[in-house]
């Protein structure tokens, strides 16, 4: 095998389309988008509703979430796994080691990630657009849709930006997931595992698939950014 | 000296009943009765920091009074509701009311989008909305701007467009705040010529200006304020012809004006 160099072997991996290789990367996919979605639709009107309602508690709520931006997956990963481990609270539900579990865990991950940054991206939109809203006659909870679609510029930044997070993290998904070849193997689990068994080749070719996944949504953040800065719509 | 003897009043359309505001132990309102009529345009003027502004949000029901009411349509909007919520009330009980701010705050969408979503919050029915919002983009000089994103619109243009939004919203009353400060001499004569195209259709106008001259060009009652009172409420020709307090004198001379009024009694 290692006959000749592990580059020139990867790009053949990824050029021949090897199913092995393709169906990780798709599953590593269907994980983390399904994930980012689920984090998404709770998180997005989550950081809104914190910016726009007054409770008891809301200061201790922000740097809850700002504190956990910075959660370990591995962190994730255990919390996760005691829920869902046979003795856990969730354990009926027999969800460990599947991909439901990984999306649970991930979706744990980006979560405070997109709500913590929706947060502050609405806050300056609402600073701007209270006055102007409430004499509109918004109310607060119709304020939520209009300050969510009219910071969809920084809001897809912030989106991709927990993309980003679940796809690169690996520590999460072998706890929960346990890597298991055909069911819960992902691509960040396959290169530490790939890597320790010795075949450079296969973990070289999704980490160049990775690289290049990752390149993409810095790139399309960066971009986004570009645009809105420009003042376009 | 709030009490003064207003304009005479037939039909009180928006009331202002002993209204105070207080922000961190500071009265910045004080308490201050103020009717205001049916039709005609009432300007409010008064050097900076006069509390113009903070009237006009009172009124308006962007902010809640410390004390008293504020009475639209002979419905109070009790006291203990937030912004939102009085004006939600203050909408069902009297006329519909709109504002124009003195940058205008438009949404980041095109300029039809921005009058449709304003019909939307008035609950006009979907089907209804585009055209009236196009209707009233017409009115405005802003058909051709309808799918420009309105914040690349100019500011003479962005202005009109919160008029045209206003427009759509039919109000019975229009509130502006400094709507030309920032605007040249053509884009100022534009938002004046919309003013007095909403005091024809019978839309009570009320504005705030820092510009003695627009004052004198669109006011058929003035309220003159100065250190967060009403020192003057009168007839537009008698507040200019003859001013009834040293300050609004002083004021009128273009002078700065400086002599505070006796000192209230500090709450404390």
């Amino acid at each position: 095998m290692a006959s000749s160099d592990p580059f020139t072997q990867a790009s053949l991996l990824i050029l021949s389309g090897d199913p092995g290789l393709f169906g990780i990367i798709v599953l590593s996919l269907q994980v983390s988008l399904s994930a980012v979605l689920i984090a998404s639709l709770i998180g997005l009107p989550l950081g809104a509703a914190i910016v726009l309602y007054r409770f008891p508690g809301r200061g201790l709520v922000i740097t809850l979430l700002n504190a956990l931006m910075g959660l370990p997956p591995v962190v994730a990963g255990l919390l996760v796994y005691l829920s869902l481990s046979r003795a856990g609270p969730l354990g009926d539900l027999g969800l460990l080691f599947t991909p439901t579990a990984m999306v649970i865990a991930q979706t744990l991950l980006v979560l405070p990630i997109i709500a913590a940054l929706t947060r502050q991206a609405i806050e300056e939109l609402w600073e701007e657009y209270r006055e102007q809203l409430q004499s509109l006659g918004s109310g607060r909870l119709r304020a939520i849709p209009t300050l969510l679609w009219d910071g969809r510029i920084a809001l897809s930044t912030t989106v991709l930006a927990g993309f980003g997070r679940a796809s690169a993290e690996v520590g999460a998904v072998l706890m929960v997931g346990g890597n298991i070849d055909g069911v819960t193997r992902v691509m960040t689990t396959a290169i530490a595992l790939e890597t320790s068994k010795g075949d450079l080749a296969l973990a070289l070719a999704l980490g160049l698939v990775l690289l290049t996944l990752v390149a993409a949504v810095n790139a399309t953040a960066y971009l986004l950014g570009q645009a809105s800065r420009k003042g376009m719509q | 000296m709030s009490r003064m003897p207003p304009v005479p009043v037939q039909d009180a359309l928006l009331e202002l009943r002993e209204v105070t505001f207080v922000r961190s132990g500071k009265e910045l309102l004080a308490p201050t009765t103020l009717c205001l009529a049916r039709g005609g345009r009432t300007v409010i003027i008064g050097p900076n920091g006069a509390g113009k502004s903070l009237l006009m949000r009172l009124a308006h029901g962007l902010l809640k009074p410390s004390q008293g009411a504020v009475v639209a349509g002979g419905h109070s909007s009790g006291e203990s509701h937030g912004a939102g919520r009085l004006l939600a009330e203050s909408r069902q009980a009297g006329a519909r009311q709109a504002m124009v701010f003195q940058r205008p705050v438009l949404l980041r969408r095109s300029a039809l989008a921005n009058v449709v979503h304003a019909l939307a919050l008035n609950g006009v029915p979907r089907r209804l909305r585009r055209l009236q919002a196009e209707q009233a983009l017409e009115q405005f000089g802003l058909a051709g701007l309808a799918q420009r994103p309105a914040r690349i619109l100019s500011g003479g243009e962005q202005q009109r467009l919160a008029l045209a939004r206003a427009w759509a919203l039919e109000p019975g009353i229009l509130f502006l705040d400094e709507p030309s400060s920032a605007l040249d001499p053509a884009a100022t004569k534009a938002v004046e010529d919309a003013v007095n195209r909403f005091h024809v259709k019978g839309v009570k106008i009320v504005m705030t200006t820092h510009d003695l001259g627009q004052a004198r060009r669109l006011a058929d009652d003035v309220v003159f304020m100065h250190c967060g009172r009403i020192l003057e409420h009168t007839v537009a020709a008698r507040f200019f012809a003859t001013p009834a307090t040293a300050a609004a004198a002083t004021f009128l001379r273009g002078e700065l004006v400086l002599d505070l009024p006796a000192a209230a009694p500090s709450p404390t």
